[in-house]
């Protein structure tokens, strides 16, 4: 309750500082509280407390390596933020998008051995099936008009049963077959799952899509109509029909969009670990979430950045790994993740409030 | 609602599938691996009892989609496809719940029940209604210490103490001098269990590892960061078969030498013990835990047998398995049974 409450003053001012420049209460404030007031620059100073917490404790973080370790857990988390949090600012969320992950990678994966066909073959047909489980779940909600929390409810729990069973009925295992022997694999690997050598430093790819996508996801929020058309369906869909925004096409691509999302992190999975097992991706909705959340984006819909989630998610894959190079004792691993969390998301709504107060 | 619109959408999929026929016929079938490449294995089989039929609940705490427990289950169905057992098969991870499951089973007025203690005292009061139902009850899995004292028949599995211990032996004869012990799910008794078996006979150091494990990209980093913090480590021993070969992976990212070890198998890590990924495998046998507590009950109501005669658990593991024997094991493991 309190949350809302404090919450407030904070959806009205990012799409008032963020696409239209010439609204006249943030034109007479000072630059610096209008800096401050955008949604990531919270999590952005929340992220560099917990880089520099972590530089000082554990000086292994202090190696390039290191970096490129906690950037590539981040990046695996941060390129399925950037699609949840952009539907979290069109005003819905996604319940299913981890199960999703694995029905993709289980799709590509089974098909491709079943069929004995090259894997570029389970590699496009899964994308037509996670943008179909997408697409789905954007259409129900549509339809219906039922909250998505209900809908996405429901197809995680049906895609964690399907993934189960159908794997269950075609392998005759609960993991699939390794398909690392299989035309097309090296070529698909190249593209979702390779490495660089930067400097002597082993460099993930998925590090550089998660940047591509960011500065795409930003573009697209803050210089193209569909960025518009996003933020006014997350804030009020009827006054924005009113105006002739498309609610249903708006709503009904972003959820495609996090299929998009969980196909790339599948695809990625299959050709890092060759097999996928069916129980996998369960509770990852969760942190997808709270990455887009401590991104400041919304619960409520209507105000986010596309940045602002890749520091969400980077500060989760800092926590998660600045733990362990510090060499403490691993039970307190979720209790401390917690805490550091908790704290990061009261930075960012206290320099929120603060920056807004006039 | 009209019911022109749904039906236009449901043409995605179907096309979907058509293109990839199309793709198939157009060539793209891939000339290595798959399902072509894999040899069509003859699944154990021995007859068919002339018993009359009779029906046995198994009732584990299995969590969905774990290749663990697919293997047990499938060395219950064996069983029950040889003593005309009908098998009836339910799991649930939270105790409550699968203390209802058998309870639904004692309902069923089924001839027999195998259950798994990883809760014992959650599951006391429903064994007590199944004995006062005259069903008989066995153990497996887990439960080695507590079976007796519910009650129960017979049990069937290994001592996670004992595994861990067995496996801290094998390090000590490897020259191994720190190792960290992976727990794939924070809080399960069992694998921490293994841990604590491992440092009790281990001379080297022992730490543990948590690691999120329904998020393999999450597991696969955090080890890595674990080996860049601690260069000294050189085992890592997991809890389970996927976690070993993401370990390897693991291992050569943060540069490391660190050896790895498991417990538990399945297909893909008895061809990375061949190759010399990993070094070896403690195996418990799940196949044979299922098939023993299924086979068990059969014996005792078609002939009066005990195993383990009432006093003494029947043990499964455990089994070494590495370079040396690995071939034997691996045909048996491609058929999921091993």
């Amino acid at each position: 309750m309190s949350m809302t409450h404090h919450a407030e003053p904070a959806v009205t001012t990012p799409p008032a500082s963020g696409p239209r420049k010439t609204d006249g209460r943030t034109a007479e404030r000072p630059l610096a509280l209008r800096v401050l007031a955008r949604p990531e620059v919270g999590v952005f100073l929340g992220a560099v407390a917990v880089y520099v917490f972590f530089l000082i404790t554990a000086p292994p973080v202090r190696e390039a390596g290191s970096m490129a370790n906690i950037l590539y857990q981040s990046s695996t988390i941060g390129i399925m933020a950037l699609p949840v949090a952009l539907l979290m600012i069109g005003g819905e969320f996604d319940l299913s998008s981890g199960v999703a992950v694995i029905t993709s990678a289980l799709t590509a994966s089974m098909l491709a051995y079943q069929l004995s066909m090259n894997v570029w073959v389970g590699v496009v047909v899964a994308l037509a099936v996670s943008l179909a489980i997408g697409f789905f779940n954007g259409w129900m909600v549509m339809k219906t008009g039922l909250p998505s929390f209900l809908i996405t409810l429901g197809t995680f729990l049906i895609l964690q049963g399907v993934n189960l069973a159908v794997t269950k009925l075609v392998t005759t295992n609960v993991a699939t077959d390794d398909i690392s022997d299989m035309d097309g694999f090296d070529q698909a690997k190249k593209i979702f799952a390779s490495s660089f050598d930067i400097g002597g430093v082993e460099v993930k790819i998925t590090i550089f899509y998660w940047l591509a996508f960011a500065a795409l996801a930003t573009w697209v929020l803050l210089r193209t109509r569909y960025g518009n058309w996003i933020f006014a369906v997350g804030g009020n869909k009827e006054s924005a029909r009113a105006v002739g925004v498309p609610v249903n096409f708006t709503k009904i691509s972003l959820f495609m969009l996090v299929g998009f999302g969980a196909w790339f992190i599948g695809m990625h999975q299959l050709f890092t670990f060759n097999t996928v097992q069916s129980g996998e991706g369960v509770g990852q909705e969760l942190i997808y979430i709270s990455a887009a959340v401590i991104g400041g984006c919304l619960l409520t819909g209507g105000a986010g950045s596309a940045i602002g989630p890749v520091f969400g998610a980077f500060m989760f894959g800092m926590v998660q790994q600045g733990i362990v190079y510090a060499g403490w004792n691993p039970d307190w691993f979720k209790a401390f993740l917690g805490v550091m969390l908790l704290g990061a998301v009261l930075i960012n709504l206290w320099v929120s409030r603060t920056a807004t107060r006039r | 609602m009209d019911s022109s619109s749904p039906r236009s959408r449901r043409i995605a999929p179907v096309v979907a599938m058509a293109a990839a026929v199309a793709l198939t016929l157009a060539g793209c079938s891939s000339s290595s691996g798959g399902k072509k490449a894999e040899e069509s294995a003859d699944g154990a089989s021995a007859g068919k009892a002339s018993t009359p039929q009779m029906t046995v609940a198994l009732v584990t705490h299995q969590s969905p989609g774990d290749t663990f427990w697919d293997i047990v289950r499938k060395g219950a169905e064996a069983a029950a496809a040889k003593d005309n057992v009908k098998l009836i098969y339910s799991a649930d991870p939270n105790a409550g719940n699968q203390s209802n499951l058998v309870q639904n089973a004692i309902d069923q007025k089924v001839d027999g029940i195998a259950i798994t203690l990883a809760k014992p005292d959650a599951l006391k009061g429903v064994v007590a209604k199944a004995k006062a139902a005259n069903i008989p009850v066995v153990g497996l899995n887990s439960g080695v210490s507590e079976w007796q004292k519910l009650g129960l028949m017979e049990f069937f599995g290994q001592d996670e103490t004992v595994a861990g211990e067995a496996l801290g032996k094998r390090l000590n004869e490897e020259g191994a001098k720190k190792a960290v012990c992976v727990i794939q799910e924070q809080g399960n008794i069992g694998l921490t269990q293994r841990c604590d078996g491992v440092k009790k006979t281990f001379s080297g150091t022992t730490e543990v590892l948590n690691v999120n494990g329904t998020d393999m990209p999450s597991v696969k980093s955090t080890i890595t960061a674990k080996l860049t913090q601690d260069k000294s480590i050189d085992y890592v021993v997991t809890l389970g078969a996927p976690f070993a070969l993401t370990a390897v992976q693991s291992a050569s990212d943060a540069g490391s030498k660190a050896k790895i070890a498991t417990f538990d198998l399945n297909k893909d890590l008895t061809g990375a013990i061949s190759k010399g990924t990993i070094q070896f495998a403690v195996d418990q046998q799940p196949y044979l835990q299922g098939y023993l507590a299924i086979d068990s009950l059969w014996l005792y109501k078609n002939n009066g047998n005990y195993m383990g005669g009432g006093e003494a658990p029947v043990l499964t593991g455990p089994a070494f398995v590495d370079k040396t024997n690995v071939d034997k094991v691996a045909a048996f493991a491609a058929k999921g049974t091993r």
